[in-house]
């Protein structure tokens, strides 16, 4: 039973860190460049404007940055519940 | 030395590697032919990966996409790399753990159920030889191109390369020659952009240089002037140019996502790391790979449209209407026009080049009044990369250098298709449902000869392009995003989704999407048979079919959920199966 409990907490986790790290998966690539981008493309990035910029180069290194966000803080996670593969 | 004596030399010495590295990794079980013997370092495998991923469409074609559309392609420039966010937060991990050695082997066993292996393996054949057609299209032609080889025997040479180290390698074979394929085409693309944009910019990075001022002492934006020539010659603002509208751009971003991680080349190769925390990892190295290649296209898309249109329009502005005189066109076109990638016809009669958008019916009277009568340069995608390196003056490694890029883009995907096309049959229908009790060698053997066959399948194919391979690959991506990626998802984060629910999802998905595709673009892509025109003002709701697998998802899940609720829940075991995945250890 404690195992089981442990187990879902530990998913639970996750879960939240899913979910945290794919509202910025969303809000880069959806939000900034595409449906508020003519909003964003007002500010400008030296000559790019900004929506633009994220469009085809910002959002992109935002997404590598998530995966490697969501690697470290996951094996942090699965050593504080045990569960690392070391 | 001579142009083609350097690119033979230099694409034969990248043949004589790939070739010796096949001989070297030979695969002595079905571990090491299907995953490597889940052997492979995580950054070897995401390398590894960006090989796989990138085909001869991503090296070639896109910058040339991006150059017409501007804004309007950053759909596929998001799309193709934001599926590997899902891929490594939502697959890849879960998947590696399951241990298994293909796609259809997990939703066989999650679901326990032979028709929802079944089903999967057909959604896999479908997507994967739809995409490989185009892979050998792509490998003839850069053969026939640069090596001046006629098609023919170009496909020959392309498919014994691809059979000598994709049969005896297997996965181990691919992995290893993907590495050294990803190190050749990542050069070949880089070092002309870099030369492009010190150029015109005088920044090494082409991403800077995009985004900086022109090095021509004017002080401008490289953007802000590319605007301004491109609006001057009747085509849409480079920078705000969405042509097809949010809605679809919106579509088409998640149809390739989501597209992007059901496809099960990308999703296997993550079955070849030793731990779970490694095909984590893996993915993040591949998106660093691959984001080389593709924040360098935009601006080797930009600047060859800038060159392009400067080249030709000589004056200061376009509006003092000087244009290039064809006797004196530059060697880089009197090159290309053998080919038949860039044509020239004198419409106006007075011997000198105009390229403009004589589409735009707006643009028409300013065109006419500067004494044109139609776009006299009719211009090929693949130009932007396939010329860039003549563009700006490169010496001849460099061309060659290209070429053999150009067919490590195309061998390299090739492989990775080959390998889930044989796998599947050998693995998934031949031990998983026609013969279970085959000895390992057996299906070893059958593993090595279906491969051949499949090779020469994919050979004939290339050679005799169905008509509609230019289509093929909007389908893979919808029938990838409509079909596997909600099953696995489901698999792995819905503990209650039975096998009713999943097959009956995954078939309603595949249909729904099939179908919008084929109302426009014909019944089987034959022509004539389309029930819809394919415009904004026939599509249901203003959506393209390109961007329907968004659709064919949601529908996908939405029906998996009302069957599931209506038949009995998934037995214990099954829900015990979920919970391991979900644990690394």
């Amino acid at each position: 039973m404690e195992f089981s409990e442990k187990m879902k907490a530990y998913w639970q986790a996750n879960v939240r860190l899913l979910i945290t790290c794919l509202v910025v998966w969303f809000v880069v690539s959806f939000g900034f460049g595409i449906l508020f981008v003519d909003a964003m493309n007002s500010i400008n990035l030296g000559g790019y404007p900004l929506g633009f910029w994220f469009a085809q180069q910002g959002s992109i290194y935002t997404f590598i940055g998530i995966i490697f966000f969501y690697t470290w803080k996951m094996n942090k996670i699965d050593k504080e519940f045990d569960v690392d593969e070391e | 030395m001579e142009l083609q004596t350097m690119i033979w030399l230099v694409v034969g010495a990248s043949f004589a590697l790939y070739i010796g590295i096949a001989f070297w990794a030979r695969a002595g079980s079905t571990s090491e032919f299907y995953v490597a013997g889940k052997g492979i370092h995580p950054v070897a495998n995401g390398m590894a990966t960006a090989a796989d991923w990138m085909s001869a469409a991503s090296f070639i074609s896109m910058a040339g996409l991006i150059a017409f559309m501007g804004y309007g392609a950053s759909a596929y420039l998001m799309g193709w790399t934001g599926g590997y966010v899902l891929l490594a937060l939502l697959l890849a991990p879960y998947l590696r753990k399951f241990g298994k050695f293909t796609v259809p082997d997990f939703i066989g066993d999650r679901f326990y159920s032979q028709t929802a292996r079944v089903v999967a393996v057909i959604s896999l054949l479908v997507i994967s030889l739809t995409y490989i057609v185009g892979q050998m299209t792509g490998v003839a032609v850069a053969f026939s191109r640069f090596l001046e080889l006629d098609l023919f025997w170009g496909m020959v040479v392309g498919m014994s390369v691809v059979f000598s180290y994709t049969v005896f390698g297997g996965m181990k074979g691919i992995t290893y020659t993907q590495i050294a394929q990803y190190v050749v085409l990542i050069f070949a693309y880089t070092v002309p952009a870099i030369f492009i944009s010190l150029q015109l910019t005088g920044w090494v990075l082409p991403q800077i240089g995009l985004g900086a001022t022109l090095a021509d002492g004017s002080g401008t934006f490289m953007l802000d002037k590319l605007n301004q020539v491109v609006t001057d010659i009747g085509f849409a603002e480079y920078t705000t140019n969405a042509s097809f509208g949010t809605l679809n751009i919106f579509l088409l971003t998640m149809s390739l996502m989501i597209g992007t991680a059901g496809l099960p080349h990308v999703i296997v190769r993550f079955f070849t790391v030793p731990k779970v925390r490694d095909a984590r990892k893996s993915a993040g190295w591949a998106l660093v790979f691959i984001a080389l290649l593709y924040t360098t296209a935009p601006a080797v898309g930009a600047m060859a449209m800038y060159n392009l249109a400067k080249t030709v329009h000589t004056g200061e502005n376009i509006s003092d209407n000087q244009t290039l005189s064809y006797e004196e066109r530059p060697q880089w076109v009197k090159n290309w026009e053998n080919t038949g990638l860039v044509k020239f016809t004198d419409k106006n009669g007075d011997g000198n080049i105009q390229f403009y958008n004589d589409k735009n019916a707006s643009f028409a009277p300013q065109a006419e009044s500067y004494g044109w009568k139609g776009n006299e340069l009719a211009v090929n995608n693949d130009i932007m990369v396939l010329a860039n390196p003549e563009i700006a003056k490169l010496p001849n490694w460099v061309i060659a250098l290209v070429a053999a890029g150009g067919i490590a883009a195309a061998l390299s995907t090739a492989a990775g298709l080959l390998l889930v096309i044989s796998s599947s049959i050998s693995h998934d229908l031949l031990k998983g449902i026609i013969s279970k009790d085959i000895t390992e060698k057996n299906e070893l053997l059958a593993g090595r000869i279906a491969m051949t066959v499949a090779i020469l399948l994919a050979g004939y194919l290339g050679l005799n392009p169905p008509g509609f391979a230019a289509q093929t690959v909007a389908l893979a991506f919808g029938l990838a995003a409509s079909s596997l990626f909600p099953a696995l998802m489901m698999g792995i984060f819905y503990k209650k989704m039975n096998r009713q629910g999943a097959v009956a999802g995954m078939i309603a998905g595949l249909l729904t999407t099939i179908l919008y595709i084929f109302v426009y673009k014909g019944f089987f892509f034959i022509p004539g048979t389309a029930l819809l025109p394919d415009t904004v003002d026939g599509w249901l709701f203003g959506i393209s079919p390109q961007g329907f697998g968004t659709i064919g998802a949601i529908i996908n899940v939405a029906v998996a959920m009302i069957v599931a609720k209506m038949t009995p829940e998934t037995p214990r075991e099954i829900q015990e199966l979920v919970e391991s995945v979900r644990i690394p250890r």
